[in-house]
């Protein structure tokens, strides 16, 4: 019956026959998890995303990648306070992956590569106005254009930019950087009208027959006290101060400067003040370092470059030549209260620094806007209370940074491209945050962040060159290399390597991983080993 | 030299690919042989499945694929081969518990009589064939300078007798089988049998310890004994989820600790001499590996032992010592 040799029942066979997946109570599965540093950037960068092709060289497709969310970034490598650094987790390894410095890297490479961005795939037919072209605006306008948009900026000031030009000084931004990234906006079909301010925007809107605004003037008046003074006392505002520095006519301070207030326009001031001249840049503060809104590197900076801060004292009284001062103390909430102690500071002039509100004008007799605190109330879809109108950037209540506003412009226009076909945004909800447990950093190579070069102090104190270097070619890949992929598979083949049982199938370069679920015995050990933290074991359906 | 890592590129080769390095692992290969296929019946989690596809596909890589595996008794035999079923997919013969370093002599021999040089011979088993019941063996098979390389699967017991003690198994560690001698529980201390140093002693061609932890090292050592003809001994430490108590997906992670903590010293030697040793990366001290292990749970339960913590940290110390583990420097 049977022509086997003896003792042989029955034909040799494959282990293939016996499906071990039976065994298992969880499966892995591959995810994407929310890097922290997209989960903090304000402007919704894919930093991880751009990270990736920079990783392997491929800069042009970085900065392609980087682009479809933010449209400036070597304005932003400059002036950003990146809060996706602070978030990073290789900050618990070493330290922080330099993101802003190889965004930096890209979006010099951009302009000297000229790289452009693609034409829109489409027509809409629609025409929307912007008004202001400072960050958000630029953003706004660049996102409606790549959805095929109409859009025209009106920007009452002389030069697109906004508070990039007028209120960011040259040695943190040069002003060829700025121009080749605005210009490359426009090379998108924008419309850009200077010295064009708007006085009705319903009527504007009307007369140009656009079908919404996105509204984005900023917050350019500078905010003032009550400070009994002299007749030729000399009191100016920084944001005049920042603002004159692009014209022909240099502000004059004299030989000793004090700067009122603690925020980032009293740093840029007092060291812009250094630049032209002055012997003392002194800034003087009601509260401590550890209360002060500025950033702390920029304190740091300004610090070196011999600018002097008073902290806990106010300024009572301002005559020519001298000030008094109060000095103050904080008491058991934090906040400052009068000693009743003075002195006397002798000063030149005096440059408030003490904020911004932003001018409504425009606004007047338009229904259904609310405003509050001095700024334009939005929903959620960053829409005024008048249908039609939008609203972004330093005018609506916000932490007034450029990558606040440019992350502003861009959900402002994904809400008015939907509004305008009659339907709603509603973004994918935020996947889980792929926090440092996720991780197995034992595979990370150990590597310390790179070093940006520091202009020279002297240039510093007298010229306008930008303080903070680039990185090159080299040190850009190093520090893009850092970037521990946190979330998000890189392809590193762990899991396909330690499976006990070959379940996991390796689909190719750039197609990621399988599992096979006939054998996966639900181990873990690929959930273990991924250095990245982009699987999750779940419990197996019953 | 040993096996030298590439530090950066931002794994480096810590993991088992990289898609910015062109060097790459034999397991990152979509090509890969997959000697021991999908549908064992190895518990989750197994190290010695794991190390034995690491192990033999780079034993293929390194012999253009033409091998014969034979294969002692003990778990990988019977997870692997329940008959009538094989996971195996290159040549493969089991015969008994004790024999294998002769039947792979055997086969060796065959190879010359037939002249396939080109065949070359693996032998593999676990510490309980390797160290106690096919030791004469082995040690024959080193003294005649055979041509076969001997890779040992040490996890550190007879498992597949429901987790039995063996002359690998370390001191102070619960076997579910053996009962304890005196007071204590777990294997009482001894001199134990450090079968690597005694593989070296026969003064054979090529000795190597490696872990399933670090895949690297492990392929280099194996493709570096493939290249090698005569007596090789590769001595290659597998955790046990079910014998050593420790969660499955752990199984790397507890290798990585037997290496980190110095309890397992991974080198390499050639004639009898040490060519070259992988440092500590990140130095841990051995209640980090032993604690979450189950067998050595009573060391840490309600009334803890660090006295028996110290002679444990001591073993480790001493090979910290005696191999240089520590980068110069460093602690």
């Amino acid at each position: 019956m049977s022509n086997r040799p003896f003792a042989i029942t029955l034909k040799p066979g494959t282990s293939l026959a016996n499906l071990t997946g039976t065994w298992r109570t969880e499966r892995p599965v591959y995810l994407n998890r929310l890097p922290p540093c997209n989960n903090a950037c304000p402007a919704g960068e894919n930093i991880q995303g751009w990270l990736f092709h920079a990783e392997s060289g491929d800069y042009q497709q970085a900065w392609r990648v980087l682009v479809q969310n933010n449209p400036l970034p070597a304005v932003m490598g400059r002036v950003c306070y990146h809060p996706c650094e602070n978030a990073c987790n290789r900050g618990q390894l070493d330290s922080s992956v330099g993101i802003n410095s190889v965004e930096r890297f890209l979006g010099d490479e951009a302009i000297k590569q000229g790289w452009k961005f693609d034409a829109p795939a489409t027509v809409s037919g629609k025409k929307v106005l912007v008004v202001g072209a400072g960050p958000s605006g630029l953003s706004a306008a660049y996102h409606l254009a790549c959805m095929g948009h109409r859009v025209e900026i009106h920007e009452a000031g002389p030069l697109a930019g906004g508070m990039m030009r007028f209120g960011i000084p040259k040695y943190r931004l040069p002003r060829e950087v700025l121009d080749a990234e605005v210009q490359r906006i426009l090379d998108l079909g924008v419309t850009l009208k200077l010295n064009t301010r708007i006085e009705n925007i319903e009527q504007s809107m009307q007369d140009g027959h656009f079908n919404a605004a996105f509204l984005a003037v900023g917050a350019h008046i500078a905010k003032r006290t009550y400070i009994p003074s002299g007749d030729a006392a000399h009191i100016v505002d920084a944001v005049s101060v920042l603002r004159s520095m692009e014209g022909e006519d240099k502000p004059m301070l004299g030989r000793r400067v004090v700067v009122y207030g603690g925020g980032n326009t009293a740093i840029d001031v007092a060291r812009t003040a250094k630049r032209l001249g002055a012997t003392e840049a002194i800034i003087v503060y009601r509260r401590t370092r550890e209360k002060m809104p500025a950033h702390d590197f920029e304190v740091e900076e300004a610090l070196q470059e011999g600018v002097m801060i008073k902290w806990l004292s106010t300024i009572k009284q301002a005559e020519v030549g001298t000030l008094t001062v109060e000095r103050m103390e904080l008491d058991e909430h934090g906040v400052p209260q009068p000693t009743g102690e003075f002195e006397t500071m002798e000063a030149d002039s005096l440059v408030l620094a003490l904020g911004q509100d932003v001018d409504l004008s425009l606004l007047d007799n338009v229904s259904g806007l609310e405003i509050k605190n001095g700024t334009v109330q939005v929903a959620a879809n960053m829409m005024t209370g008048h249908p039609g109108i939008f609203a972004g950037g330093d005018m609506v209540p916000s932490e007034r940074t450029v990558t606040v506003a440019v992350g502003h412009g861009k959900k402002a226009a994904r809400h008015i491209d939907a509004w305008l076909q009659g339907a709603s945004f509603d973004p994918a909800p935020k996947s889980e945050i792929a926090t440092f447990d996720k991780l197995n950093p034992w595979y990370y190579s150990d590597a310390d962040k790179t070093v940006q070069p520091i202009l020279d102090i002297i240039r510093r104190q007298t010229s306008f060159d930008e303080v903070q270097g680039g990185l090159n070619e080299t040190n850009a890949l190093f520090e893009a290399r850092r970037c521990l992929s946190c979330g998000n598979c890189f392809e590193c083949d762990n899991c396909y390597g330690v499976c006990p049982d070959n379940a996991v199938i390796k689909l190719g370069p750039g197609k990621g991983f399988q599992f096979n679920y006939d054998y996966c015995k639900g181990c873990g050990l690929c959930v273990a080993e991924c250095p990245c933290g982009a699987i999750a074991m779940v419990p197996e359906e019953t | 030299m040993g096996f030298q890592p590439v530090k950066f590129y931002q794994t480096g080769t810590y993991t088992v690919g990289n898609r910015l390095l062109a060097e790459r692992s034999v397991q990152a290969g979509e090509l890969r042989s997959n000697s021991i296929n999908s549908g064992h019946r190895a518990c989750q989690g197994c190290g010695e499945a794991l190390g034995a596809r690491y192990a033999i596909d780079a034993a293929m890589a390194g012999s253009n694929n033409q091998l014969i595996a034979v294969n002692a008794t003990g778990c990988l035999e019977v997870f692997s081969t329940p008959y009538p079923e094989s996971s195996w997919q290159v040549p493969w013969i089991h015969s008994l518990f004790g024999n294998a370093p002769a039947v792979a002599t055997g086969v060796a021999a065959a190879m010359k009589v037939k002249g396939r040089k080109e065949v070359r011979v693996v032998a593999q088993g676990g510490d309980g064939s390797t160290t106690d019941i096919g030791f004469g063996c082995l040690s024959g098979m080193f003294e005649r300078n055979d041509d076969v390389l001997y890779i040992c699967y040490d996890n550190e017991a007879y498992m597949n007798t429901g987790v039995q003690r063996s002359s690998a198994t370390p001191p102070a560690a619960r076997t579910a089988t053996t009962m304890p001698v005196g007071a204590e529980p777990g294997n009482p201390f001894g001199q134990g049998k450090n079968l690597p140093e005694i593989a070296m002693a026969h003064g054979i061609p090529y000795v190597a310890t490696a872990t399933v932890a670090d895949l690297r090292d492990l392929e280099y050592k194996v493709r570096r004994a493939m290249t090698i003809r005569g007596a090789r001994y590769i001595h290659l430490s597998v955790p046990c989820p079910l014998g050593w108590g420790t969660a499955s997906s752990d199984t790397i992670r507890i290798a990585r600790l037997a290496k980190e903590s110095g309890m397992f010293p991974v080198f390499e030697a050639e004639y009898g001499e040490v060519t070259g040793v992988s440092k500590i990366r990140h130095q841990v001290p051995v209640e980090d590996y032993l604690k979450p292990q189950k067998r050595f749970a009573h060391l840490f339960g309600k009334t803890p032992h660090p006295e028996t913590v110290a002679r444990i940290q001591a073993i480790a110390d001493r090979n910290i010592r005696k191999y240089g583990l520590l980068e110069e420097g460093s602690n």
